[in-house]
């Protein structure tokens, strides 16, 4: 006799799965929602819902902050060497430049925000982590001379997770290269401001990041000096909750500001007229 | 019992042998010098090929060398009349950098260098020679201190790297660093950098920019420590061997790079073998290239040293 019996359960022929179109949706790391790309896109690439900064590229960047059309690139064609003869390195950097389109994980040129000249440099954290090699020292190098020769203020902005280790010593004395740069935009007395935005870390925050006369950071941005990986396995016990954010780095009285993407562009603008005066812009807001 | 890395061992052996040997002749009366010289041969001859085919990753090992002399054993056999200071006026003394007035040769000098232990007590209370900002900003005090009574600065360079954790975070280590790298550069007064063991990354930067950087043979300098390299780039800590020779963290590596100026060569079997003997060597290269720097105007000092950095990095486009 059979006490117990497996129940059967009908199988209902599913239609044809629909498929979601891949790259259409978002899924915000901080409160999960599912966001529409487009809107989240429109929203300048911040969570409707909770205010999360995604990462965003140069070329949004640019088209957030700069006046459409102002941007002029300068040195394109400064790109990593391979010093050391790094196994495999030629091949990773052809592989990123492919997939970003990207020729180095830094874009610097000339150009206006709300009418205000600037040079400004962008770095681009899907360029191999913004990593920081001869070619984006060199670029930083430069633009802080072209500021000077142009008497323009500089503003960058950052995202790099530190000196490139495929460069070895070469990438970590870019640290001492940036930051002596600057010796000059401070003679000249001329305005240098950096935007940390997620992540700042390691080689990049030591040096050129960190020497802003001001120094924004987007909200919630990753900054700090080793990352919060490696914190966590050296010191066997878990991180504070909001560790190493930008509001955090304000707190502590590192940074000057947390400005919000949306309200990143006017702020900007207002910091270059209090350097210049409101006669300076060229086109008025 | 000192610690003995594994490709000394041979050598070691040999050694006590020979010590062993002597001691019994001396004790029992024998003639035993043929098979002792013969022996201190052998000795000699196999000294000579270790060390003349050290690999990358033993270079590493020998920078780490526990017995290895530190930037206080340095300073204590070089400079006279030493006077160690404390503080960074700002919030604490850091342990893992040391720093003060000595003379050199007559000189008065600063002194600067991040401080290992000798032991595990000593390193747990050095903190393994991993400076807080506070350290780092300790050492730029100094050198402004220097500065104002034109006193030169030797820097000895000596650090896994900068320490790494949440008070760290908190007193802003990137900021203490970015600052040390950007005023030691309009300094008006030589600086002398040398690099005596592990030269670790930012940490080690920090108090590195100099008109002159010094390294001695066994020293290593890296943007990131092999095991680090490994574990990042092939998520394997223990390819750091590989790590290590990629890195091109040796001294006559770097020597070719350009990214040092001069290797100070250590006594054979390296200077943890014989202190007095390496800093002799390091005393004769500090003495000339002080004496070089020694009559250049303050202007130029600056200039040249501020083109040492600008110009590193050589880029294809």
């Amino acid at each position: 006799m059979i006490v117990f019996k497996k129940p059967k359960y009908v199988t209902v022929p599913q239609e044809d799965k629909k498929e979601m179109p891949e790259g259409l949706w978002s899924k915000c790391p901080k409160c999960g929602l599912i966001i529409y790309k487009k809107d989240m896109a429109k929203n300048l690439h911040v969570c409707i819902k909770c205010g999360y900064h995604f990462r965003i590229g140069v070329e949004e960047r640019l088209q957030f902050t700069l006046d459409e059309g102002s941007f002029v690139e300068c040195d394109a064609e400064l790109v990593a060497d391979n010093p050391l003869g790094f196994p495999n390195y030629p091949e990773k950097l052809a592989e990123v430049r492919q997939t970003t389109g990207l020729s180095e994980a830094v874009v610097t040129g000339e150009g206006s925000i709300l009418g205000y000249r600037t040079v400004v440099g962008i770095m681009d954290s899907r360029f191999i982590m913004a990593s920081m090699g001869a070619a984006v020292g060199e670029k930083v190098a430069r633009a802080v001379e072209r500021a000077c020769e142009r008497q323009l203020p500089l503003i960058l902005f950052i995202a790099s997770g530190g000196a490139r280790m495929q460069e070895g010593m070469v990438a970590l004395m870019q640290m001492a290269k940036t930051a002596v740069v600057l010796k000059h935009i401070n003679a000249a007395g001329l305005l240098y401001v950096t935007v940390l935005t997620d992540p700042t870390t390691a080689g990049v925050s030591a040096s050129f990041a960190m020497l802003g006369d001001i120094i924004i950071a987007e909200p919630g941005a990753l900054i700090g000096f080793t990352g919060p990986r490696v914190i966590e396995q050296t010191i066997k016990q878990k991180l504070p909750e909001g560790f190493q954010t930008a509001e955090f780095l304000q707190q502590h009285g590192m940074i000057d500001l947390v400005v919000p993407r949306c309200k990143m562009r006017e702020t900007l603008a207002r910091i270059l007229m209090l350097h210049q005066g409101r006669e300076h812009s060229a086109g008025s807001p | 019992m000192p610690a003995v890395l594994d490709f000394e061992k041979p050598l070691i052996e040999l050694e006590s042998k020979i010590a062993e040997l002597t001691s019994f002749s001396e004790e029992k009366g024998l003639d035993l010098s043929d098979e002792i010289d013969n022996l201190k041969r052998r000795a000699d001859e196999l000294k000579s090929s270790i060390f003349a085919n050290l690999t990358p990753w033993q270079q590493v090992q020998l920078a780490r060398h526990p017995d290895r002399p530190n930037t206080e054993d340095y300073v204590r056999m070089l400079f006279e009349d030493f006077l160690e200071l404390h503080g960074d006026r700002c919030y604490s003394d850091d342990p893992a950098i040391y720093g003060g007035i000595g003379l050199f040769q007559g000189t008065s000098v600063t002194v600067i260098g991040h401080l290992k232990g000798r032991d595990t007590k000593e390193n747990v209370s050095r903190n393994f020679g991993m400076a807080h900002p506070e350290g780092f900003r300790k050492a730029l005090r100094l050198m402004e201190q220097a500065e104002k009574f034109r006193r030169p600065v030797i820097s000895f360079l000596d650090t896994p790297g900068a320490h790494c954790g949440i008070g760290a975070e908190e007193r802003g280590q990137s900021q203490a660093i970015a600052q040390n790298l950007l005023r030691m550069s309009v300094l008006r007064i030589p600086i002398i950098v040398i690099v005596i063991g592990e030269g670790g990354s930012g940490g080690a930067l920090a108090l590195g920019v100099g008109n002159r950087t010094l390294m001695l043979e066994h020293a290593i300098f890296s943007v990131i420590t092999p095991e680090g390299c490994a574990s990042i780039l092939w998520k394997d800590a223990a390819r750091a061997r590989e790590a290590a020779e990629a890195l091109k963290l040796t001294a006559q590596d770097l020597l070719s790079l350009r990214i040092v100026d001069e290797v100070v060569p250590e006594p054979l079997g390296g200077a943890h073998r014989d202190p007095y003997a390496a800093a002799d060597l390091l005393r004769k290269s500090l003495a000339r290239n002080l004496e070089s720097l020694k009559d250049v105007p303050p202007e130029e000092l600056v200039q040249r040293r501020y083109a040492k950095y600008r110009n590193i990095g050589s880029v294809g486009g």
